[in-house]
């Protein structure tokens, strides 16, 4: 098993009576982007504290490159990192100052300080603002200020906690586009907090879910938004559809579920008489009008209902429907809404693959 | 961090401030005498002119503490001073009874006044007797401004009441709670009688109107004693320091200072030295 | 109104003509206020920073004691710190009664919680996260105190002026600490009580003038310093 960069061990951080997380190991792999995702006041920056040194844990162990990190020596190690936090925190100086003020702590001399500053002022696209006062800034220009700060200490470890949350919509996508751009070129190792699962799934190698203090979740972002392993996680990455239901016959290579209203093909590892949720994403499910439905695919699953409500979602249309009494939600996107006569009110077909279908057992 | 930094600077300015201070404070204790004397004392500037000179001949340094004659008294008795030099005959006799303040010797005089408004509408200047005056006063009901706050001077002013037999009451007796000087502005603001100590008296009389009505008498003369502290009363009394400047006050030549002191501002001395006489053979 | 005047003319002439008494009484009331300031800005500050920052049992007590302690009545500090400078009190034994180190300790009490409270408020106006961030990107402990101290300059200017121009101007404690003995105690204020009592009104204004002209010199100067900041960082439009 090849090293972790930082590894966490049974870890435990309580605030009185309250424990904020727990949790037996997370390690983070060199080069890796990971994100940690989950709602507000899950222990998200919490855990980005203890990963920076800023915080010791009431019980647990870090381990950085392999070595236990004692109370104490964390200056040191420090060092090799860098924080973003969610507000651009910069000192009352110019931008310039501001960016350099990492390396200054560090003690380098002004020529190699200005060296090594100039190309990130350069690629966070803030050189020209070098000698304003840091006051005088917008928020997306502040936030790249402090971006440029911690990525001119090139260091090995980059801590981000919710580095977007605080910007308006326009700041935040360019700041995301040049930020993706910047991590993928510089193979800096990354944790990143969100609660947003879109920065996740657009930046994250791996994705660790964390609800009540406690990693629900941990592997590839795909695996983790496709296949969350139960109801809480799934509510969170994003599944709007979850169909209760009880396995009725197994099959080799499909198995058939009863739900109220109807029944689908799915596939897993699964015995008759369990009872489980249908997870379905609405990008995976098709609709289209009684009788014009495309037969000849390999959809397995189609149900009829009623078209409940469609809502303007950004580039597409979210359709909620009502199919026997279970509630589905589709996305459609505008042209073809226009072309299919899908409306309100009007019956619909959903078709969806077995394969789309993710199978959480219930308790 | 460009910016400059004034931390150094501040610090510099810091030790250049503290260090005389710390010499000073380094000197041997020893070397200190605690005087405990009355504001009026100082307030005539004859310390300031006798204790450099004490000081020179003797190498002590002073440490002149003027407060009101009871606090003064009250401390050395505490053995906070050294020595005492107040004016309030029947308290000392009182704190040497009892042991706590050694050798009283008499140092020298001054004299209390009575003064008011020039066209003395109570007629004290017909007698020559202070207690006499001060009943012409409370009989005709003329205001009189008391300095009412325990002073050597307010002390001097009951029991010359009580001499006449009369408890000043009323809206003709005001009570200032302060020292010499505001009382003196009073009694000028509002046209009224008051008792003071010549030496004040001259140094405001440029700005007063109040005229000198009753002067000489007895009871109205301001007897000077110098007081040794028991080493008994306290720990680190400078008790070889108390004594040096008590004789230093009775010796010729702060007696001849005391003589002349005064003439050359007010054009009359201000003290009477009296060292080595006895208190029955003063006055009159 | 001629004696204001008279006064005014007595106070050039004084400073003019460098009387030395006069001099040296404002030396000293400098030095013993300067060093009075500066040793409580040297506790206060990280008693003020640390009461700011820090989460501890009876920090409230703290913080309600220097609260009080930033209105205590001179007078009253003068009391107690010369019951305990007494020969006989419990610290008798220093032998620092009627010392210009005993008017240091007096000024010190009265300015040590007027620098702590608003050193405190001056670093509680500053974002709580601000330290995480800069320990994030590697300040050590004490780089960490440079940088918030730089932060929060402005108000902490206005601890040192405070606490300069209240001690500065104090009489009581000075009077009953010091004695006001010529040419060891004797300050700007308590000689003007005296020279007052003496009659001496032209001396008296002199020196009150003097020390006025002191006070406002220092907020001047540290005014100047603020202000310049201030324009040099505008606010965002």
């Amino acid at each position: 098993m090849a090293e972790a960069l930082l590894n966490l061990q049974d870890i435990r951080v309580r605030y009185g009576d309250l424990t904020a997380l727990q949790f037996s190991s997370l390690a983070v792999h060199g080069g890796e982007i990971l994100a940690i995702i989950g709602p507000n006041g899950a222990g998200k920056s919490t855990m980005l504290r203890l990963m920076g040194l800023l915080q010791q844990p009431s019980e647990g162990k870090v381990f950085f490159r392999g070595n236990l990190v004692a109370h104490g020596e964390g200056l040191s190690i420090r060092r090799r990192m860098a924080s973003v936090f969610q507000e651009p925190l910069l000192l009352n100086a110019s931008v310039y100052e501001n960016a350099a003020l990492g390396l200054k702590l560090r003690g380098l001399d002004r020529r190699s300080v200005d060296q090594r500053i100039r190309p990130w002022l350069e690629r966070l696209r803030i050189a020209h603002l070098a000698d304003r006062r840091a006051r005088s800034l917008s928020g997306g220009e502040a936030q790249r200020t402090s971006l440029a700060r911690a990525m001119a200490l090139d260091p090995e470890l980059l801590l981000l906690d919710e580095p977007f949350s605080s910007l308006d919509p326009p700041a935040r996508e360019d700041l995301l586009v040049d930020l993706e751009t910047i991590l993928r070129k510089s193979t800096v190792t990354t944790v990143f907090v969100t609660h947003d699962r879109d920065e996740a799934f657009m930046l994250a190698d791996r994705v660790a879910v964390l609800i009540d203090g406690r990693i629900l979740q941990l592997g590839a972002a795909a695996e983790v938004f496709a296949r969350p392993i139960n109801e809480e996680v799934a509510r969170f990455v994003g599944v709007d559809t979850k169909i209760p239901g009880v396995v009725e016959k197994v099959r080799v290579g499909l198995t058939e579920v009863t739900f109220n209203g109807g029944n689908a093909a799915v596939v897993g590892d699964l015995r008759p008489g369990e009872r489980v949720i249908l997870c379905l994403r609405p990008e995976d499910i098709t609709l289209s009008i009684p009788g014009r439905e495309d037969l000849k695919s390999s959809v397995r699953n189609r149900l009829a209902g009623k078209v409940v409500k469609i809502i303007p979602w950004g580039s597409h249309y979210r359709v909620a429907l009502e199919c026997g009494g279970t509630r589905l939600i589709a996305f459609i996107l505008r042209p073809s809404l226009l072309e299919s006569g899908i409306q309100e009110g009007g019956d619909v077909v959903a078709s969806f693959k077995a394969t789309a279908v993710h199978v959480i057992r219930r308790n | 961090m460009q910016r400059k930094n004034f931390s150094l600077p501040l610090f510099t300015l810091a030790l250049t401030l503290a260090i005389p201070l710390c010499i000073q404070a380094g000197e041997a204790p020893s070397k200190f005498v605690v005087l405990s004397t009355t504001t009026s004392t100082q307030d005539s500037g004859l310390l300031d002119v006798l204790v450099p000179l004490f000081e020179k001949k003797t190498g002590y340094k002073v440490k002149t503490i003027s407060v009101g004659t009871g606090q003064a008294l009250a401390l050395a008795a505490k053995g906070e001073a050294d020595v005492a030099l107040v004016h309030a005959p029947s308290l000392e006799k009182k704190y040497v009874a009892d042991g706590k303040l050694l050798n009283r010797r008499l140092v020298m005089y001054n004299d209390f006044i009575i003064i008011g408004p020039a066209s003395d509408p109570a007629k004290i200047k017909s007698t020559k007797s202070s207690v006499e005056g001060l009943t012409l006063i409370s009989k005709s009901q003329e205001r009189f401004v008391s300095r009412g706050d325990n002073s050597g001077t307010h002390n001097l002013e009951k029991s010359l009441w009580k001499q006449a037999g009369i408890e000043p009451k009323g809206s003709w007796y005001v009570e200032s709670g302060q020292g010499m000087g505001a009382t003196l502005g009073i009694a000028n603001d509002r046209n009224g009688y008051t008792i003071t100590d010549r030496a004040t008296y001259l140094a405001f009389q440029k700005r007063l109107t109040l005229a000198v009505l009753l002067e000489g008498d007895k009871p109205l003369l301001n007897i000077y004693s110098v007081m040794e502290v028991n080493p008994a009363n306290g720990p680190r009394i400078n008790t070889p320091g108390g004594k040096a400047f008590a004789d230093f006050m009775v010796s010729s030549d702060a007696q001849a200072m005391i003589k002349t002191y005064g003439v050359e501002k007010f054009g009359q001395p201000l003290f009477v030295p009296i060292a080595g006489k006895r208190e029955e053979e003063i006055g009159g | 109104m001629g004696l204001i005047f008279d006064g005014i003319r007595e106070a050039f002439r004084l400073i003019l003509t460098a009387d030395s008494e006069v001099l040296g009484i404002t030396w000293l009331s400098l030095q013993i206020s300067g060093t009075a300031t500066l040793l409580s800005l040297i506790l206060g500050m990280p008693l003020g920073i640390g009461v700011a920052l820090g989460r501890f049992p009876g920090r409230n007590f703290i913080v309600s004691l220097i609260n009080t302690g930033m209105g205590l009545p001179p007078v009253v500090v003068g009391l107690f710190v010369t019951i305990f400078l007494w020969r006989s009190g419990p610290l008798g034994f220093l032998e620092l009664l009627y010392t210009p180190a005993a008017m240091i300790i007096a000024q010190i009490v009265i300015a040590l919680p007027i620098v702590a409270g608003l050193t405190m408020a001056a670093f509680q106006t500053l974002n709580p996260n601000l330290s995480l961030q800069l320990l994030g990107i590697g300040a050590s402990r004490l780089q960490l105190l440079w940088l918030l101290c730089r932060e929060a300059k402005l108000p902490l200017l206005a601890a040192v002026m405070a606490g300069f121009g209240g001690v500065i101007s104090e009489v009581g404690a000075s009077m009953m600490v010091g004695g006001n003995i010529r040419g060891q105690t004797r300050v700007l204020t308590t000689a003007t009580v005296l020279e007052t009592g003496k009659g001496n009104f032209e001396i008296a204004i002199a020196l009150g003038s003097i020390l006025l002209l002191i006070t406002f010199a220092v907020n001047l100067i540290l005014t100047h310093i603020q202000q310049r900041e201030q324009l040099r960082w505008p606010k965002p439009s």
